[in-house]
């Protein structure tokens, strides 16, 4: 195995007592202290998290509107410079390449925020795809991400920026500075909480990083690892590649419908997804919540009258209801509100109930221009 | 190294369990290094008294916020009790693992496997190789 790369925060994470992970090859923080705490702090206060593991593919040039919407299940030409939004790579077959998120910085300039295990597969499919006149660079390398979740995030940034934040809207993003670093301000996020993503240069990361935990310790900011962006993410029932999608899973068996413009012939795959709708999707996305003790986890089986139907995707406690909580794939049949099913979990049956997702609702409401993930 | 407690009083397994002898019953729980390994601990999975147990053999579950981990009986006997606070509580093997956030006592006729077990310097060298 290769050795694992660090973020330009690795130093930062270990002076503050870190425990490091690898995740997609990259030594990561998964937490500081607690998960619980770290989770807590997002939903009561705010967390800082590192995640500048995440890939950044920028598109420039005349062709490179054009070239983003042939790629992208949504329309890029409609973004005004500064809007954000969720879509979905898409191949051939309809099966998900990665879910990105959006960021379109002028007229013809836009980048993709990527997952980073998908970096280098999005690139060459970005590159083989983009038209001539569109050039296509991965800055992952030269950028940090830091996200600011939580309820208290505005108001610990606000002193810190000459922007106006007040008016910075969700799926919005503006250049900007915090405290005196140059950032691209995004108000987005993976927590399903209000909060920001901060896109700087790699070699002020840590600067603004201790600038940020300063200015949030009076408020009970705290650090916060993968541990707590999972348990978080997965309360707001955001996908996560790998788990829920795959280059296999159609966007519409994941219930991203409002992600893709279906009426669209523009976009790869576009075809295929319309295809496999009309001839049934053997399996949809749904949330589910146990009502018994225990914890389902990625690959348990699901089962009903004793046969098995699907597997779960994500699993876990829920931190802010207290109960266990999970998705998973289930056949349409299955898949409606208030079904029962089990989850086998070391061989035994769990009862469990498909409840409506998000778990936890905070921000992001189903609202067109708002997204599951960024 | 980071400094962990380890009960002169006790027994320990390679696996990170703690053992107390108490008449003829074991006591068995977790140490402070398994738990802060682990971190929060959110559900633990015993087997009923009565079910037998066997010696470096695993006997129930432990679960983390991130982690399933198995708990792997130091001794060989009948579970006679189960920590049965833990249902509500989980957290206690986390706030004390030596204490209140005991696993299950398992009834022995001897203590010879006891007294095979590693002693708290015996631990504690385990430990310092498992952290190198």
């Amino acid at each position: 195995m290769s050795a694992l790369r660090e973020t330009p925060l690795a130093d930062t994470h270990r002076r503050l007592g870190a425990r490091m992970v690898e995740f997609a090859g990259f030594s990561m923080p998964v937490q500081y202290s607690s998960i619980l705490d770290e989770h807590a702090a997002v939903r009561k206060s705010a967390g800082l998290f590192d995640v500048s593991h995440m890939g950044q593919i920028h598109l420039t040039g005349p062709g490179a509107v054009a070239s983003a919407e042939r790629l992208l299940t949504r329309p890029v030409g409609d973004m005004r410079p500064g809007r954000v939004r969720y879509a979905l790579l898409c191949n051939e077959d309809g099966g998900v390449v990665d879910d990105v998120t959006i960021y379109r910085l002028s007229d013809d300039a836009l980048f993709l925020c990527v997952n980073a295990s998908n970096i280098e597969k999005d690139y060459r499919w970005v590159v083989r795809h983009a038209r001539a006149d569109a050039q296509v660079r991965d800055r992952s390398d030269e950028t940090a991400l830091i996200a600011l979740q939580g309820p208290a995030s505005a108001a610990v940034i606000e002193p810190l920026t000459p922007l106006a934040l007040p008016r910075l809207r969700r799926y919005r993003c503006a250049q900007s500075e915090v405290a005196g670093v140059p950032a691209l301000i995004s108000r987005t996020g993976y927590t399903g909480a209000d909060g920001f993503e901060l896109y700087v240069d790699a070699a002020r990361a840590v600067a603004l990083f201790e600038a940020l935990l300063e200015a949030g310790a009076p408020r009970g900011v705290r650090p916060a690892g993968l541990g707590a962006r999972d348990t978080l993410r997965l309360e707001a029932a955001l996908p996560l590649y790998g788990h829920e999608l795959d280059d296999t899973t159609s966007p519409l068996e994941a219930g991203l419908d409002r992600f893709v413009a279906l009426e669209s012939d523009g976009f790869l795959g576009a075809e295929a997804i319309r295809r496999r709708r009309a001839a049934g999707h053997p399996r949809q996305l749904v949330g589910f919540e146990l009502e018994e003790r225990g914890i389902a986890r990625t690959d348990y089986p699901i089962q009903h009258a004793g046969e098995p139907v699907g597997r779960v995707t994500s699993g876990g406690p829920s931190p802010t209801l207290g109960t266990s909580i999970g998705l998973g794939y289930v056949p349409p049949s299955l898949a409606g509100t208030g079904t029962r099913f089990e989850i086998a979990i070391r061989g035994r049956p769990v009862r469990a109930r498909v409840v409506e997702t998000p778990f936890v609702r905070t921000v992001d409401r189903a609202r067109p221009d708002s997204s599951p993930r960024a | 190294m980071e400094e962990y407690e380890i009960p002169e009083r006790l027994r320990y397994t390679r696996e990170h369990e703690w053992a107390r002898l108490e008449e003829n019953r074991i006591i068995v729980g977790v140490t402070d290094y398994a738990q802060r390994e682990l971190g929060d601990i959110v559900f633990v999975e015993l087997p009923a008294a009565g079910t037998a147990v066997e010696a470096g053999e695993p006997f129930g579950v432990i679960e983390s916020v991130k982690a399933v981990s198995d708990l792997y009986a130091p001794v060989t006997g009948e579970i006679v009790e189960v920590n049965s606070g833990l249902v509500e509580r989980p957290e206690a093997v986390n706030e004390d693992c030596y204490g209140d956030g005991w696993l299950v006592a398992v009834g022995v006729e001897s203590s010879d496997e006891y007294e095979a077990l590693l002693d708290a310097e015996a631990y504690r060298q385990h430990l310092a190789e498992t952290k190198r």
